[in-house]
């Protein structure tokens, strides 16, 4: 966990993102999409650099020194992010992504206990990828999807909730904050109300981990998944926490190298966790990076990184409330929320937008982003998405919400 | 705006302001939906066929200035075209888009505009809705009429 930390001094830590000193169309770049992907400080790509530069090798087979320093600096990787989100580090399961964390879910648990009449409680603001995994085994075991709605506010409407929750529920997935809406949802009371019922929690982390102090244990979650390069580390790979427990008693997803702990031509026997869940030579490079993120991030502190998410929202939405006919979605108080702001604009489609203010440096998102049942409840085909982090500063949102008129005057 | 005169040029604007097509028919030959799996655009559109030929286009839907500048295009190139013709025209439009031909005003009407989105790959596809609508509406006649003979 995060300890109390300086205010972000924005100029001074852009300067670790080599990617931000440059130009778009001759114009200072201003990254406003972060919920998609971040960007890289030096030291992830540098300790990415140096493992395949001075200590490359396969991890947990070698004997000699160059293999042992490898595995080393990769499970470095996880206690760093272990000790991030508060989790103890045979807990932590490193996979692709945060989709594969869920898949992983879905097929080692899901498939192997779900019968006809279960049914898996999502939530209308899911991603894709809290929705898709579940369908699949729906599909195979018989069991029912359902969705607990979100109100006109944005919020999930928690009643709808609890009277969707029964004892058939024996899943609830639940995103932590919502990469439309910036929605935080009340993942702790949801956990609570779903034990009572007997259910199990997958809660989707992959828009707080990056932007919030985020202690697991204390959700009191089953299954939490996130993915790396939404947090400053690298693509490729997520993370997999799950309550010790919960993982001990599953079988594993994949099969192959690593995750054995004996094999014969009678059957096999299966490693300790958290490699019971890593079949085959892991993405080690990335691992590293992820720790090198999870540590700068530390440094940083999740409190300051939040507080000056909370600053940004804040100014994010003052700039946007201002421009005509605009509507914007999710909740309005900045202290309550994440910060990708979804909005549209009666005249301007969400393409035109993002195609308009790029040719000022700006890039934001425009689509349904993975969320097509939430974009059908909302109302609209697809938004537009503005995101920040912590080397986003208020003058870039200006620089945004400029581009954003001109846009639409370029289209009148 | 600069670079993005390919993209944004009077002609295109003119379409996307003034929609040709817009609207329904009485009694549609066929209609087909088509959406944008990128953006989730979905386009609703109907053809009246007679003797075999293409007689009105008419279409609804959400989209960006270039889809929906396209559909308006198409709605007039395809108009009086027979269904082989107006087939012909639609694969002829997707080879510019892909950058495989050199676009034949004859053939695309104010259409040749659009040539410059084949720079633009993610736009590709919102410049290529209505057209594969007008495939799919046009191929779904084909396959049920002979279905009916
Ligand atoms: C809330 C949420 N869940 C899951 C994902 C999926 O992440 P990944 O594509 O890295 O698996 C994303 C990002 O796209 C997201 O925003």
């Amino acid at each position: 966990m995060s300890t109390a930390a300086a205010p972000i001094d924005v100029t001074a830590l852009r300067a670790d993102f080599p990617i931000l000193s440059r130009t778009v169309h001759g114009a200072p770049l201003v990254y406003l999409d972060s919920a998609a992907t971040s960007q890289k400080p030096a030291a992830v790509l540098d300790a990415m650099d140096a493992y395949y530069r001075e200590t490359n090798a396969n991890v947990h087979r070698g004997v000699y020194e160059l293999a042992a320093e490898a595995t080393a600096r990769y499970e470095a990787g996880r206690d760093a992010v272990a000790r991030m989100v508060g989790a103890p580090r045979e807990s932590v399961v490193l996979t692709k992504n945060a989709s594969e964390a869920i898949n992983l879910v879905a097929w080692a648990w899901g498939v192997r206990t779900l019968k006809p009449g279960d049914e898996i409680l999502v939530t209308e603001m899911e991603h894709h990828s809290n929705i898709v995994p579940w369908q699949i085994v729906a599909g195979i075991t018989g069991a029912t999807v359902r969705f607990a709605p979100v109100t006109p506010g944005g919020e999930l409407d928690m009643d709808a909730f609890a009277a969707l929750l029964t004892e058939r529920t024996r899943m609830v997935g639940v995103v932590h904050v919502s990469n439309v809406l910036g929605t935080i949802n009340p993942v702790a009371e949801i956990t609570r109300m779903a034990h009572e019922v007997g259910a199990l929690v997958l809660v989707d982390g992959s828009q707080s981990v990056p932007h919030m102090p985020v202690d697991v244990p204390s959700i009191g979650c089953d299954f939490f998944a996130f993915t790396g390069h939404k947090m400053l580390g690298p693509t490729g790979i997520g993370v997999l926490v799950g309550r010790t427990a919960v993982l001990e008693a599953m079988e594993p997803f994949l099969g192959g190298g690593e995750m054995i702990s004996n094999v014969t031509q009678q059957g096999s026997t299966w490693a300790d966790l958290p490699w019971k869940f890593e079949a085959g030579t892991p993405p080690i490079a990335e691992a590293i990076g992820l720790g090198a993120a999870a540590d700068y991030l530390m440094a940083v502190g999740l409190d300051a990184v939040r507080a000056h998410e909370v600053e940004l929202t804040a100014h994010m939405l003052d700039a946007l409330g201002q421009v005509e006919g605009i509507t914007v979605f999710g909740p309005r108080d900045p202290a309550v929320r994440g910060g990708a702001v979804s909005f549209s604009l009666p005249d301007l489609h969400p393409h035109d937008i993002a195609q308009l203010v790029d040719q000022e440096g700006v890039c934001v998102r425009a689509g349904h982003h993975c969320a097509k049942p939430l974009m059908r409840v909302l109302g609209v085909g697809a938004t537009a998405r503005a995101s920040t982090y912590l080397y986003n500063s208020a003058e870039e949102i200006d620089v945004f919400v400029r581009a954003l008129g001109n846009a639409r005057l370029a289209l009148k | 705006m600069g670079g993005l005169d390919d993209l944004y040029q009077d002609l295109i604007l003119d379409h996307y302001r003034r929609k040709r097509g817009e609207g329904s028919l009485d009694n549609p030959t066929v209609a087909v939906d088509q959406n944008n799996p990128l953006c989730g655009d979905e386009i609703h559109l109907e053809l009246n066929i007679v003797d075999g030929t293409v007689t009105e286009i008419a279409h609804t839907g959400e989209g960006c200035s270039i889809s929906q500048a396209s559909m308006s295009m198409m709605s007039e190139a395809l108009v009086g075209k027979s269904l082989e013709d107006a087939l012909e025209v639609v694969e002829h439009f997707r080879m510019v888009m892909h950058g495989s031909e050199q676009g034949d005003e004859d053939r695309l009407g104010d259409a040749i505009a659009l040539e410059g989105v084949a720079k633009y790959p993610v736009r590709v596809k919102c410049a290529l809705l209505g057209w594969m609508a007008a495939k799919d509406a046009i191929q779904t006649y084909q396959r049920e009429g002979e279905e009916v003979a």
